[in-house]
């Protein structure tokens, strides 16, 4: 119960150490969602768009990347980056930036999967129209783009959950060093194995609460799109 | 940058759409020429929307050859169809317009102008910003028909326009394309409808399984038809 109240006392006290922990957390899941997101859909709209031998395969792939192990995205980048690695001259490992590039290569399997099929049920609905228009490749992959919009969220907001919510490729790439690449996910692993669950639960209280509002928000925004776009 | 060129006549050459072992179209020879409607009747299965989307040149045919005014390989610049179940973009009704004027390439400066005049002729005119899957069955088919209409097309084909529509909507539908016909646009139509084949057509083609039973003046088909399917049809029996 006190371990309870302690955690709401750092929430709602501003308590500066928390809340650095909150916003670096923010900071690279954004950053990462923001890079899967440039690579993502893009990726997805094109295989749904374009036939080429060897497609179904490339799906194959696609889908299982989405349940790729994080520590193994971890480890990956972890010998990609270290100093023997080949990208070892970048410095990157134990950064935010390293962070940054493991949620990234995280998530973007994620959109461009999703993203692969809510482009593709589009197209099947869309293609006679387009075809007869002559609408050209690149503007039907932006009008497929745009008409999804409302859907896509949806592939974002599972993005933003895997990346908000993972620890393993980030602890290996983080290093988890205080101050500096400490998350919330990283910080209540390491507060709830020395037993300070105070700061634990106060950093899980803020990371659910993170999650309920950017889906209501999502929500909210699908809603009114889907009321004015139809 | 439009196409200067015209689209009619459309000349199909013993034309055949294979699917597997089943000719969905079985040596069509027809001539679709500039002037009144013609109007495409059979029952169901008979190839008439494959016969439109030959047309509009959304598919090969397996046999035979399409020219579109003498032309083989004619991208549809000029040329629009209203399938008889429209996408709807997951736009407004005057962006779904918009979209088409640009994909026409249309002049920017005079889009507005003509979202307003198609919105109007096709009586939607107040709806401009209404999601277009929201509007009604029988005003999506309008809004189709502006669609398409914003290409200028000198071809229109449309797929049984009025399928499930009501009497109203039926009448609607059948006074804009009238209107547009009489502005030279050349209107190809399909239809279940006896009563609206004589109504629009300036010409009918019937077809069965797939080939082309007769296709002669509608006046003519209607008063003096040749084979015993066209008699059949018109009695009302049914072509199985």
């Amino acid at each position: 119960m006190d371990t309870d109240a302690s955690a709401l006392h750092l929430v709602l006290t501003g308590d500066p150490g928390l809340y650095a922990i909150v916003l670096l957390s923010l900071v690279v899941s954004l950053t990462a969602l923001a890079f899967a997101a440039l690579i993502g859909i893009p990726l997805g709209a094109a295989l749904a768009l374009v036939r080429f031998p060897g497609r179904e395969a490339v799906i194959v792939v696609l889908n299982a990347l989405m349940g790729l192990p994080p520590v193994v995205i971890g480890l990956v980048v972890f010998l990609m980056l270290s100093r023997s690695g080949p990208l070892g001259s970048w410095g990157l490992l134990f950064t935010p930036q390293a962070m940054i590039i493991a949620q990234t290569i995280m998530v973007a399997p994620i959109i461009a999967a999703l993203t692969r099929q809510t482009i593709e049920d589009l197209w099947a609905e869309y293609k006679d129209e387009l075809t007869a228009m002559n609408v050209g490749p690149s503007l039907r992959i932006a009008t497929l783009i745009w008409d999804a919009r409302f859907s896509l969220v949806t592939a974002l907001l599972a993005g933003f959950g895997r990346a908000a919510a993972e620890v393993g490729a980030i602890i290996i790439v983080g290093g988890n060093i205080d101050g500096f690449t400490r998350t919330m996910t990283t910080a209540i692993a390491l507060e709830t194995s020395k037993g300070d669950l105070s700061l634990a639960i106060g950093l899980g209280m803020v990371l659910l609460a993170i999650i309920v509002v950017i889906n209501a928000f999502a929500w909210g925004a699908r809603r009114l799109g889907e009321h004015f776009a139809g | 940058m439009r196409a200067p060129s015209s689209d009619v006549p459309v000349e199909l050459e013993d034309v055949s759409v294979l699917a597997g072992p089943v000719a969905l179209l079985d040596g069509i020879t027809m001539r679709i020429a500039a002037g009144a409607p013609t109007v495409l009747i059979g029952p169901n299965g008979a190839g008439k929307t494959t016969l439109l989307r030959i047309d509009i040149g959304l598919m090969p045919p397996s046999r035979g050859r399409v020219t579109w005014a003498g032309r083989e390989h004619a991208p549809p610049d000029r040329r629009a169809i209203v399938f008889q179940r429209p996408a709807m973009l997951r736009r407004s009704a005057a962006a779904n317009i918009r979209y088409a004027l640009a994909a026409a390439a249309a002049p920017r400066a005079t889009r507005s102008e003509r979202i307003a005049d198609l919105l109007a002729l096709v009586g939607l005119s107040g709806l401009e910003r209404r999601p277009a899957r929201r509007l009604s069955g029988g005003e999506q088919q309008r809004l189709a028909l502006a669609r398409a209409l914003a290409r200028e097309p000198d071809l229109l084909l449309l797929d049984e326009p009025t399928a499930s529509l009501d009497p109203a909507a039926t009448k609607a539908i059948e006074d804009i394309v009238r209107a547009v016909a009489a502005r030279g646009v050349k209107v190809v139509m399909s239809t279940h409808d006896l009563g609206q084949a004589r109504r629009m057509g300036g010409d009918v083609a019937l077809l069965h399984r797939g080939r082309l039973v007769e296709h002669k003046p509608a006046a003519d088909f209607f008063a003096a038809p040749a084979t015993e399917e066209a008699k059949r049809f018109i009695a009302g029996e049914l072509l199985v």
